[in-house]
């Protein structure tokens, strides 16, 4: 079928800030969908609240709005746009969710809008828990038996006809959001309840526990036409109990016979033919292990975390081929892209195997619970792709960005075999190195697989590891046993720790036994037919392995390393900018190669640059791509840390850094020398000292004066920065700060209690030019991540304004940037401070580039190839402020992290952000809120609880949040100073005192916020964290600064705006 | 053990050896699937072939006997990445190392089996040597590849006698040329009584049963080598019995009703082809292992078959549909195992040829 004409405009919804369980891998869905439209000279009208996003460029669609994603929004949207189409899977649950409320409402029959696509209809099928149940029994494909219940009575009542223990899954969530397996009563209570409420239909499944089994995807495709096609199939190597999110997965499947495989991919395509979906969808199976017995255990109607894996895993374009399909083209009509020669409508073979290995958040919540269970934890992921399975799993291992090269990473030694066997039974994302030290052990391989369920197989392939460790250390190194350790792809500086050799030793024997990397392509037909997309792995071999990747010459090339994984403190913002310096390095006629190991990012899409290498970022890795396409140059600067961290180790592979010198990015990183700069540049900052030691740390604060701020040199997102009140502070900080290896020293400075200010520029080693001022909402203290951030500037006066441009220009120049800088200022008494200087692009570039309409990442991208600012048509300097305001606003995953302190501080801990863009600040604060899902008043109760340095600021917001007409609960001593003051506070009993006391309030889910604002340094207080966890647990907004609680109350204030202004980011160019 | 793969055009890839020590030449193809390999080793249209297997781990779930395809593996020779050291399913009561041993099949693991493949692709199916002789003679050697071919295949890989697949349905003739047993099985599951004969049984004696249906299965080799088969064909042809026709089954039908077959570069062998229903528009993803093609051109232009199924990849046919006759080929695999169920249905149409779907 032709695709079908009466489709012109189209709306694609996206998924909003990247929170857990809904990351980069919509963004990548959203940008292949909406470039597949364009392809097709279809109008596109984006709305996504996430500024971070390629999506939301004007070089992906026609129409950008940055705006919350409400229904309110889309409506406004929709009669402002006038598209005649919505395409709704492609945003993820968020979109597919906001979709279907449009649709149930009649609003798109209203006005003509039709869902193209899934129907609404096969949506509900899948989605709705009955629905799906009764759907599944029409055609006999077996579900666990299940009930769908509204209140615990009811699913304690089902509960005992089944049998503990039982699953528990919210419908219409993200990510497994409140779900859970309960063993007992107690547990079955616990989840159950806060399921209940996170369900947006207040509905929760329970279901038969078929934990153990094996945990098996397929990923489908079909036309409307009614053909199907199965992508690619996905073993977990974690059965069924950990969500697949924060599972290693492997593709395609490793132990499932042809069988096990046809029968449930014939299932698979029955479903989605009964289902009657138009485009991707994903079906997750238990798999019994030991029989034929198997239960579907979800549909996902859409694209999702698995298809982008799967696209990534196979080279098949499922968002790509979806967008088509809801155009009304068949498979059969859409070519594959890989290929040239071949068609949509074939299944991808693949001949290596692919491992992903989830990122897990753990290194920044130190105190949350490691356990993975069905409520996934994973912010980002990595994939690698080898010829062996233990290859892959190596590789992926060493791509996580998280200080592990080897199943040796976590140590274990220190435990007895029953203290490990125990830890065993701990279901953790350490487990395969649980697995390998009780291989050490000899732990039979059969006891490992009874305790884990994981299968033989994958046990057997750790034992093989764990193997080659040995030999490593007990054989001589002769070429047989390097080359199968290299096949294995133990990294050289691992042999050579195993081996006692050094790495240079290690890489001068491969070169003399001529073993090396080569590549091969992923080509989805493993060979069969010439493959035209030159997407590589590596493999190491001898001389007779094949190396498909050949070195272009003849134009100019660039390498360009990507971030890596999605994780706190580098998120998506990064995959941005490498994405835009890549097509901006396309425009000036260079040849392009990416490097990356993030499967849900736009990078790691096989036409984003000419070649791309799915490989880790280690410096052995970067320098075997190096080998052979020996760049002419490598830009580092885009890639958030990741990058950065291998510019020493390019510039020793002889490739030359493009943009700002290596020499002058240390001069920005070393205490000492960025002194001297500031120094020759008459530019204050907050006083402060290095030291190696907790002694001098001490005596520095003992100088310095408390408050200080305690951190690592080279950090990443605030990791391991704290402020610190006390000597006992500074103790248990750097007992913290040295469980991370640390190579670099501490710095200790001064905290300012001031207004923090950001600033991205661009400089061309002359000229400077800066987009705009940011303002930070919260006073310095909380990382810039985490802060509220106001473009333009709102509070300081023009003369700072201008002190801040000077300084940055004096900061870009003494520095000899040549692309982008980044600076954190803070302004205290009319003084502006500089605190951190980054050579490099931030967090908030791509915010920045959308709402000033500036493109900052080809600009400096033109400024690194040689071109002037005054060229290229801008003015240097700070450029005129915008008429509108934006407002960035971070969003938090805490929900999903047990026991991770929420509260805020120097350390980052959101995971994604949202814009709110308006013709007015107070709108602009609303809709930012908004974004965030804060969705406010619904009870009008509070509950403020504030530690003694803030009585006095919180009276004037407590005041207005009265003045709303809200109750407010408070602690005995806060109560008082309110009630002193006027306000009619109600005293309430802390935790351990009477019910009714707080923990009742928070439980009884009449609160709309909770106002707590920790002693800073160290909380010794327990009942202030469980405040703030049972809150978050609960689903009430906790507020830990009084900086945003002004600003809440301000865009509370402001809740009559019913027209929001939409703004149309592609309109903006603010030079 | 060290074990070279030696191929006709003077390649040679060195690996390990696996099953036999035994020199082998023998015609190499490749197969794209990713699961199915004791299928694969025994469907007896392998026979006179070594088998690469594309995708690289192989083994992993050992053997389970109840899967093969025939009495016994067929592949000359079997040429992997990497063979799994152990076995793990619940099925699995034999490892791929130990049944490539006991029935005397040499292998060669170990070698880069991708780029044998491209190899494969870009010149086309040629012959090659597993030999574990560290002293080979290219010079001996290559000449002695060129000369091979492989001859009587067909005959070796039917049955020996007459056997039967009770049923209460329509009482079907299967024609061994080679059969995979899911064929019968298929037909069996449906309710037919299935009467499997050797490949050299006359048409006189099939017809004398008076079945509701003949069932041509697949098989080895080159079609045209087949003539005595062919004639008998001819006479099935002739009469009014339904047929429905698999693979070698499907060639042969067009050769005996006067086309032609050629063969392909590099064949289709693997469990991801897509064909196209040319009568609904639908496309199928199909199982397939064929090195020769039907040139559907010629029986279109005298009118005596039309092509029904067509591969949507590089357009060759895939399946005849005769005019004024009750029969009906394809050249993919309904019957599977390994690859996709997708085109099952078929013989729930071959049922209705015959009169007997219920």
């Amino acid at each position: 079928m032709p695709r079908n004409k009466d489709i012109r405009k189209v709306l694609v919804i996206g998924s909003g800030p990247i929170v857990i369980g809904q990351a980069a891998e919509f963004d990548y869905a959203g940008t292949q969908a909406c470039r597949s439209l364009k392809e097709e000279g279809i109008e596109v009208v984006l709305l996504n609240s996430n500024p971070a996003t390629i999506m939301t460029d004007k070089d992906i669609a026609d129409h950008v709005y940055i705006e919350p994603l409400t229904v309110e929004v889309v409506e406004q949207l929709i009669l402002k746009e006038k598209p005649d189409s919505v395409l709704p899977t492609l945003g993820g649950q968020a979109g597919l969710n906001l979709a279907m409320e449009l649709e149930e409402k009649g609003f798109l029959k209203e006005h003509n809008v039709r869902l193209i696509g899934t129907t609404a209809e096969t949506i509900r099928k899948a989605e709705d828990r009955q629905e799906f149940k009764d759907t599944m029994e029409k055609i006999g494909e077996p579900v666990a038996p299940s009930k769908v219940v509204i209140s615990v009575e009811e699913g304690l009542a089902f509960t005992s006809t089944i049998g503990y223990p039982v699953v528990l899954r919210p419908a219409y969530t993200l990510g497994g959001s409140g779900g859970g397996i309960a063993s007992n009563e107690y547990e079955l209570r616990e989840i159950l309840e806060n399921g209940l409420r996170l369900s947006r239909v207040g509905e929760v499944l329970v279901e038969r526990c078929i934990a153990g089994w094996k945990e098996i995807e397929y990923e489908v495709m079909r036309d409307s036409a009614g053909n199907c096609i199965t992508v690619c199939n996905m073993e977990n190597i974690d059965p069924v109990g950990v969500h697949t999110g924060d599972s290693i997965v492997v593709a395609p499947s490793q132990t499932l016979g042809d069988k096990e495989y046809q029968m449930l991919r014939t299932s698979a395509l029955n479903i989605i033919t009964e289902l009657g979906i138009a485009g991707g969808c994903n079906v997750q199976y238990a798999l019994h292990p030991e029989s034929f017995e198997y239960c579907v255990i979800e549909v996902n109607p859409r694209v999702s975390r698995s298809s982008a894996l799967a696209s990534k895993a196979t080279g098949y374009p499922i968002a790509k081929v979806s967008a088509k399909i809801a155009l009304g083209y068949t498979l059969d009509e859409i070519p594959n892209a890989i290929t040239g020669k071949t068609y949509a409508s074939f299944e991808p073979m693949l001949d290596y195997c692919v491992v992903k290995i989830p990122r897990l958040p753990f290194d920044k919540f130190i105190t949350a619970k490691r356990t993975l269970t069905t409520q996934m934890k994973a912010t980002g992921e990595v994939m690698s792709i080898c010829s062996s399975f233990e290859g892959a799993l190596m590789k992926a291992i060493r791509s996580l960005e998280q200080h592990v090269d080897s199943l040796m990473s976590y140590d274990f030694s220190h435990l007895d075999n029953e203290e490990l066997l125990e830890e065993l039974r701990v279901v953790d994302d350490r487990r395969i190195w649980k697995i390998a030290e009780a291989i050490r052990r000899k732990i039979s391989q059969y006891t490992l697989h009874e305790m884990t369920k994981i299968d033989l197989w994958f046990i057997d392939k750790i034992a093989v590891l764990v193997e080659m460790e040995e030999a490593l250390k007990t054989r001589e190194l002769d070429r047989e046993l390097l080359l199968e350790a290299k096949r294995l792809e133990f990294p050289d500086s691992v042999i050579a720790r195993l081996a006692g050799k050094t790495e240079a030793e290690i890489k001068g024997l491969r070169g003399e036994f001529g073993i090396t990397a080569a590549y091969k392509m992923v080509d989805t037909c493993a060979a069969e037919f010439a493959a035209q997309t030159p997407y590589y792995y590596s493999v190491y071999g001898d001389g007779e392995t094949e190396n498909e990747a050949i070195a272009d010459t003849g134009r100019k090339k660039i390498l360009v390393l990507g971030s890596g994984p999605i994780r706190i403190g580098q998120g998506i913002e990064f995959d941005f900018c490498s994405v835009h310096c890549t097509w901006a390095f396309a425009k000036e006629g260079y040849e392009t190669i990416i490097v990356n190991n993030n499967p849900e990012t736009v990078s790691t899409d096989f036409d984003i640059a000419d070649k791309l290498y799915f490989e880790p970022l280690t410096p052995e890795d970067v320098e075997n791509i190096v080998n052979i396409e020996k760049p002419d140059g490598a830009v580092v600067q885009f890639g958030g840390q990741t990058a950065i961290k291998l510019t020493q180790d390019l510039l020793k592979m002889g490739v030359k850094i493009l943009g700002t010198s290596a020499k002058d990015v240390d001069a920005a990183e070393d205490r000492e020398l960025f002194d001297e700069v500031l120094e020759q540049c008459g530019i204050p900052r907050p006083k402060g000292h290095t030291v190696y030691t907790a002694q001098e740390a001490k005596e520095a604060a003992g100088e310095l004066g408390y408050p200080v701020l305690v951190r690592p040199s080279y950090v990443l997102g605030g990791q391991g920065m704290r402020i610190a009140v006390s000597d006992e502070d500074v103790d248990e900080y750097i007992g913290l700060i040295n469980q991370i290896a640390q190579e670099h020293p501490i710095l200790v400075d001064k905290y300012l209690m001031g207004k923090e200010i950001e600033v991205d520029a661009v400089c061309d080693g002359e000229d400077i030019l800066i987009p705009g001022i940011m303002e930070h909402i919260e006073r310095a203290g909380i990382h810039s991540g985490d802060s509220i951030s106001v473009y333009p500037a709102q509070t300081i006066s023009a003369r700072t304004k201008a002190t801040i441009a000077e300084y940055t220009r004096l900061l870009a120049r003494a520095l000899h940037v040549v692309g982008m800088i980044n600076i954190q200022f803070i302004v205290h008494n009319e003084e502006v401070y500089v605190i951190e200087v980054n050579p490099r692009s931030s967090r908030t570039v791509p915010y920045i580039s959308k709402v000033t309409g500036i493109p900052i990442v080809p600009l400096a991208t033109k400024v690194i190839l040689g071109y002037r600012l005054r060229d290229l048509g801008y003015t240097p300097g700070l450029q005129p402020e915008a008429k509108h305001f934006a407002i960035k606003m971070p969003v938090f995953s805490f929900e999903k992290i047990r026991d991770a302190d929420i509260s805020l501080g120097p350390e980052m801990k959101s995971t994604g952000e949202c814009l709110g863009i308006a013709e007015t600040f107070n709108e602009a604060l609303y809709k930012a809120f908004l974004g965030a899902g804060i969705r406010l008043p619904k009870y009008k109760q509070m509950i403020i609880t504030v530690k003694d340095e803030d009585k006095e600021d919180i009276i004037p917001i407590a005041r207005r949040f009265q003045a709303l007409g809200y109750r407010i609960f408070a602690t005995r001593s806060t109560a008082r100073v309110l009630k002193e003051n006027g306000i009619r506070a109600i005293r309430t009993n802390k935790l351990e005192q009477p019910a009714p006391n707080l923990m009742d309030l928070i439980l009884g889910h009449k609160i709309d916020v909770v106002i707590d604002t920790p002693p800073q340094g160290i909380e010794h207080q327990k009942d202030g964290f469980l405040i703030r966890r049972s809150a978050i647990e609960t689903g009430v907004n906790v507020l830990t600064s009084l900086d945003t609680a002004e600003a809440l109350v301000t865009s509370l204030e402001n809740t009559d705006l019913h027209n929001l202004t939409l703004i149309d980011i592609a309109d903006i160019d603010n030079r | 053990m060290k074990a070279f793969l030696i191929l006709e055009d003077g390649h040679v890839f060195t690996g390990t050896s696996i099953g036999s020590a035994r020199e082998v030449i023998s015609e190499i193809v490749f197969n794209t699937s990713m699961t199915g390999y004791l299928e694969v080793m025994t469907d007896p249209s392998y026979a006179g072939q070594a088998v690469c297997m594309t995708y690289p781990l192989i083994g992993n779930y050992g053997i389970c006997y109840d899967d093969q395809e025939s009495r016994k593996p067929w592949i000359d020779g079997f040429i992997v990445r990497e063979l799994s050291r152990v076995p793990s399913n619940f099925r699995s009561v034999d490892t791929i190392q130990h049944f490539l041993s006991r029935y005397d099949i040499p292998g060669i693991a170990g070698i880069d089996t991708r780029a044998l493949t491209k190899i494969l692709r870009e010149k086309g199916t040629m012959n090659g040597m597993i030999t574990v002789n560290e002293n080979y003679d290219l010079d001996t050697i290559l000449p002695e590849l060129k000369a091979y071919t492989v001859r009587g295949v067909v005959e070796k890989v039917t049955c020996r006698e007459r056997e039967i697949l009770k049923g209460d349905g329509p009482r079907v003739a299967l024609l061994d040329l080679g059969a995979k047993r899911n064929i019968a099985r298929s037909l069996n599951q449906r309710g037919c009584q299935v009467t499997v004969y050797p490949a050299w049984t006359p048409a006189e004696e099939i017809l004398r049963e008076k079945p509701d249906g003949i069932m041509l299965s697949n098989g080895p080799g080159d079609p045209s080598d087949c003539g005595s088969v062919i004639r008998e064909i001819r006479r099935l042809y002739e009469s009014d019995v339904p047929i429905f026709a698999i693979c070698l089954g499907h060639q042969l039908m067009a050769l005996a009703a006067g086309g032609e077959t050629y063969k392909m570069k590099y064949g289709h062998r693997g469990g991801n082809h897509p064909v196209k229903d040319l009568s609904t528009g639908r496309v199928y993803i199909s199982s397939q292992n064929h090195g020769y093609v039907v040139d559907a051109r010629i029986l279109e232009e005298k009118n005596i078959a039309h092509p029904a199924f067509v591969n949507v990849n590089d357009g060759t046919n895939e399946g005849m549909s005769y005019v004024g006759k009750n029969i009906f080929t394809v050249q993919f695999h309904p019957e599977a195992c390994p690859g996709p169920e997708d085109s099952a249905f078929l013989f729930d149409r071959f049922l209705h040829m015959m009169g007997g779907d219920r």
